[in-house]
């Protein structure tokens, strides 16, 4: 049990980056040009009312003290309210959450489901013809701007084949899976081409270690060598590479989210920086950035169980 | 036996060589084709790429238009090569103030150590976790709609890779003898930092620099895909893509050719990289 100490503390490591996060948010979006009562109020806005409104969502207070303000309902669980869909941001946060954990979510254990073949072909048959097609797919397959593919995908499968949705959710489960596909398609795609890469590098270099030539010597076959004391160690490089991906893969969502119209986080943030929703995209941004320190930490628990060696 | 063994080593040692060279000779003709045409699009491109022609609205491929013409009438072909000027702009200034504060910081850190690494190390933290879109997008909003803003973004985002890994390389490289030997000589730290570490230390970050190219490009084509970068009617790939959007079903090779062309200056970084690495040994 002692390797997992670090659970105990790395939370408090954590809070500092949590912290500089949060100032850098709020500044950020009280740089954003533009009052947003009065993009709310539009013309109808009299100095009174402005007046009025900027008073009930604590905007005629010094800077500090709205920061103040904002950590203090954090702790408390509250992000404020809406200027523009006038509810709770955690609530809004709330409806909109759903989209872009199932995009997420998909994407990531599709990746994995292409990469892990395909690296273990490749690394298997190194050198030979299989491996140098796989890797010129995925060298290219780094190069693929997302929102390209996700175009050249509903030109393909919408409307040429007329197999899928060409945007949208849906409200049951099976309207829900059916839009998802095509959006988990692309993530997956470019995502899977980081990870092959990284696993291939990874498994060649395990195939020599010690360990699997222990394991052949005690005459083990080939495939549990690979899949019992190979693949599992080649892994930890790579979980740690999707975590620190997490971000970017966040990011690629909200440009995904915009190209097939789906509810999510990203189509949120952007509205609410177009709106200067100050309240919405400092919750959302927080979010984000909670989940990217989140999914790290999970990776250094995940590696620690893989991997009974690494010290944390 | 003697000659069949020398001609296996030296096989060997070609095939080795050849595994980087490859790519490398790949890489270098894909950007050097890319670099010419931005450099000669204006002999190259057979229409200007701006000019619009109501006559051959939404015209496939053809032999006048080989990638056809898009809604307003321009030449598709035209604006591709029009728009390499720009995209390649984007990959290089996108990469290199990132490269320079990057490299700059992770030397201090790397060199100095104490609490001044430690603070520029929980910086790096904040910017690593810091959800990378909200930090573009609202410094655009910020700082108005265009490349100069998205230079800003990149730079302030992207320094971090680059201060990474340099400083690793410097806190192994600082305790080097030859590194000691210039201190005791009585070089300042400034010289002993940029004259004798850095050159060490900087192969790792030119061959990381190529691979980032690829990432940036994306990124810039994305942004000018959510309408806050190039602005129309400029030329540029990521506009063309999300011009061409509305048009998808009638018109395909509006979006399809400036895909096609962002994934080939992408390779061609890529595989500069791919070679790069394996001939010096650097791995990524």
């Amino acid at each position: 049990m002692h390797r997992y100490r670090f659970i105990l503390y790395r939370p408090i490591q954590l809070l500092p980056v949590l912290i500089g996060i949060s100032i850098i948010i709020f500044v950020l979006v009280r740089s954003i040009p533009g009052d947003p009562v009065r993009a709310l109020l539009g013309a109808r806005g009299t100095p009174e009312s402005i007046l009025r409104i900027r008073a009930q969502f604590g905007l005629d207070e010094p800077l500090w003290t709205q920061y103040f303000y904002f950590i203090e309902n954090l702790f408390k669980g509250e992000m404020g309210r809406s200027i523009l869909y006038k509810i709770d941001v955690l609530e809004l946060i709330g409806t909109r959450i759903e989209p872009t954990l199932v995009l997420v979510g998909g994407s990531v254990l599709l990746a994995l489901l292409i990469a892990v073949p395909l690296a273990a072909i490749a690394a298997k048959y190194r050198g030979r013809p299989v491996d140098h097609i796989i890797r010129l797919m995925s060298t290219a397959g780094l190069g693929f701007p997302a929102f390209w593919l996700a175009i050249m995908l509903i030109l393909l499968f919408s409307i040429q084949l007329d197999l899928f949705p060409v945007a949208g959710y849906g409200k049951t489960f099976g309207e829900k899976l059916h839009h998802m596909i095509l959006p988990w398609l692309t993530v997956a795609l470019a995502l899977s081409a980081v990870l092959t890469r990284n696993l291939r590098a990874s498994i060649l270099a395990e195939l020599h270690s010690d360990q699997a030539t222990a394991a052949r010597a005690r005459g083990l076959p080939e495939s549990v060598v690979f899949w019992r004391h190979v693949m599992p160690n080649s892994l930890v490089p790579t979980v740690n590479l999707l975590a620190i991906n997490i971000g970017w893969l966040i990011s690629g969502t909200v440009v995904i989210e915009s190209v097939f119209a789906i509810p999510g986080m990203g189509q949120l943030l952007i509205r609410g920086i177009f709106t200067r929703d100050y309240m919405v995209v400092q919750g959302v941004a927080m979010t984000f950035a909670c989940a990217t320190v989140f999914v790290n930490f999970m990776a250094d628990v995940l590696t620690v169980t893989i991997d009974p060696r690494v010290k944390l | 036996m003697n000659i069949s063994r020398s001609v296996n080593a030296r096989f060997g040692w070609r095939l080795k060589f050849n595994s980087g060279v490859v790519p490398l000779i790949i890489g270098i003709s894909i950007l050097g084709g890319w670099l010419l045409v931005a450099i000669f699009a204006p002999l190259l491109a057979p229409y200007d790429p701006i000019f619009q022609d109501a006559a051959v609205r939404l015209k496939p491929p053809s032999m006048a238009h080989p990638f056809g013409t898009d809604n307003f009438g321009r030449d598709v072909l035209s604006r591709v090569i029009w728009g390499a000027r720009i995209d390649l702009q984007i990959a290089t200034f996108g990469v290199v103030f990132a490269f320079v504060i990057g490299t700059t910081v992770g030397s201090i850190a790397g060199y100095y150590g104490g609490w001044v690494d430690m603070v520029l190390m929980r910086l790096i933290d904040v910017v690593l976790a810091f959800p990378f879109l909200v930090l573009m997008l609202t410094i655009i909003v910020i700082l108005g709609p265009g490349l100069g803003s998205f230079y800003v973004a990149m730079a302030l985002v992207g320094w971090v890779s680059y201060a990474r890994l340099i400083r690793a390389q410097f806190l192994v490289l600082k305790n080097s003898d030859f590194a000691i030997a210039a201190v005791s000589l009585g070089y300042s730290h400034k010289r002993v930092m940029f004259r004798h570490l850095l050159p060490n230390a900087i192969l790792g970050s030119i061959v990381f620099s190529m691979s980032d190219a690829v990432l940036v490009l994306l990124n810039g084509a994305a942004i000018s895909y959510l309408g806050l970068g190039v602005q129309p009617p400029t030329a540029e790939w990521g506009t063309m893509i999300a011009e061409g959007q509305g048009f998808i079903t009638i018109g395909w090779w509006i979006t399809t050719f400036p895909g096609l062309a962002i994934v080939l200056l992408a390779m061609g970084f890529s595989m500069l990289a791919d070679g790069l690495g394996e001939i010096l040994g650097v791995r990524q």
